[in-house]
């Protein structure tokens, strides 16, 4: 018979959900170097993918609900830790903590798809689309500038931009969300690569630096 | 590598795009009335410009949204980046060879019309034949 304490929460298997790097959190504490770079898998997360025309009736609504839309390629809205990531004119993700998925006891996905309404566009539940990987230290941008092509330099990219790009030829949303710490979001299956990469990328730090 | 503008994103790389074949190939009005050379013509045959050539895009890894480039396929210069569904600018045809600066004026108002007489060295070999000679279609359907 099923465990069925095991049974509870998303789809009654929240206990035995598994993030896709979890397999590799040794490898990611071990290839950390405190103080210099350190690279994590981050908690679930609850996503919705939004297409919608922002000046639209139901582009407002839906703002109301998430918090805003932002305008342009890079702005990240939202409110009340929900952030609303900039894809495309007309498309957007919304990043939340995982007790705001229905399945937990929060209403997310559900407002967002009665805000939408029978009006075209979609609101999808891609919480299990994408993991997060959080980078940091006073190396993190370095470590990502090996593999990204956009300007990472302090000038161009502020803390709370969001860019759709690739880093290590892997499509991702990064994130900056600090001075020196960026979150990264790649789909489920290039967490296991993208994870590796950067652990290669990172290694350099952990020798003392040639002068 | 070619660093490309995109309208929505701004420069990014050549990597996070795909290329959409040549630009502004309308779909036929009637479709029924074409014999199977003039279908085959639409659907299979392109201009294999040297020199100037409007083409589609998609920032793919970006913002997922189609536009429009003028492109010199021999120096790689891009001309000038416009919206899909919008006409062809009239960009410099002989930039890469009347102006080392070629390529900053792309939709300048005196740049003569694309293609029609430049007596560029690049295009003395192929006449710079005109991007509608490949179809039937009528002009300004583009999607
Ligand atoms: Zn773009």
């Amino acid at each position: 018979m099923a465990n069925t304490a095991a049974l509870e929460g998303i789809n009654g298997l929240r206990d035995i959900r598994r993030s896709p790097a979890s397999h590799l959190a040794s490898a990611l504490e071990a290839g950390s170097v405190e103080g210099t770079v350190v690279l994590k898998e981050g908690p679930f997360q609850t996503m919705a993918g939004i297409r919608v025309d922002p000046r639209s009736e139901q582009g407002s609504r839906i703002a109301s609900v998430a918090g805003g839309l932002p305008a342009r390629c890079g702005e990240v809205a939202g409110s009340d830790g929900v952030s609303v990531l900039w894809l495309g004119p007309a498309e957007f993700l919304v990043v939340a903590p995982e007790e705001a998925h229905d399945s937990l006891g929060g209403d997310l996905i559900g407002s967002l798809t009665a805000a939408l309404g029978d009006a075209p566009g979609q609101v999808v539940d891609l919480s299990a689309n994408r993991t997060t990987f959080e980078l940091s230290g006073p190396r993190a941008r370095a470590v990502l500038e090996k593999g990204c092509a956009v300007d990472l330099h302090p000038r161009s990219i502020k803390p709370g931009t969001a860019l759709n790009t690739e880093v290590g030829n892997i499509p991702v949303v990064l994130l900056k969300s600090g001075e020196e710490s960026f979150r990264l979001f790649p789909r489920a299956s290039f967490a296991d690569f993208l994870g590796r990469w950067l652990l290669d990328a990172m290694r350099e730090y952990a020798s003392p630096e040639v002068p | 590598m070619l660093l490309i503008s995109c309208p929505n994103c701004g420069s990014r790389d050549e990597t996070e795009f795909h290329y959409g074949g040549q630009a502004h190939v309308a779909y036929p009005e009637n479709p029924n009335d074409l014999t199977d050379r003039e279908w085959a013509e639409y659907l299979f045959y392109r201009d294999n410009t040297k020199g100037t050539f409007a083409e589609r895009w998609l920032h793919s890894t970006g913002c997922r949204q189609w536009f429009n480039m003028l492109r010199d396929t021999v120096t790689y210069d891009i001309q000038a980046v416009y919206p899909m569904g919008t006409p062809r600018p009239a960009a410099a045809g002989a930039a890469a060879v009347a102006a080392p600066d070629a390529g900053t004026a792309s939709t300048a108002p005196d740049s003569t019309t694309t293609g029609t007489a430049a007596p560029s060295t690049t295009a003395t070999s192929i006449s710079p034949t005109s991007t509608a000679s490949s179809t039937t279609a009528p002009e300004g359907a583009t999607k």
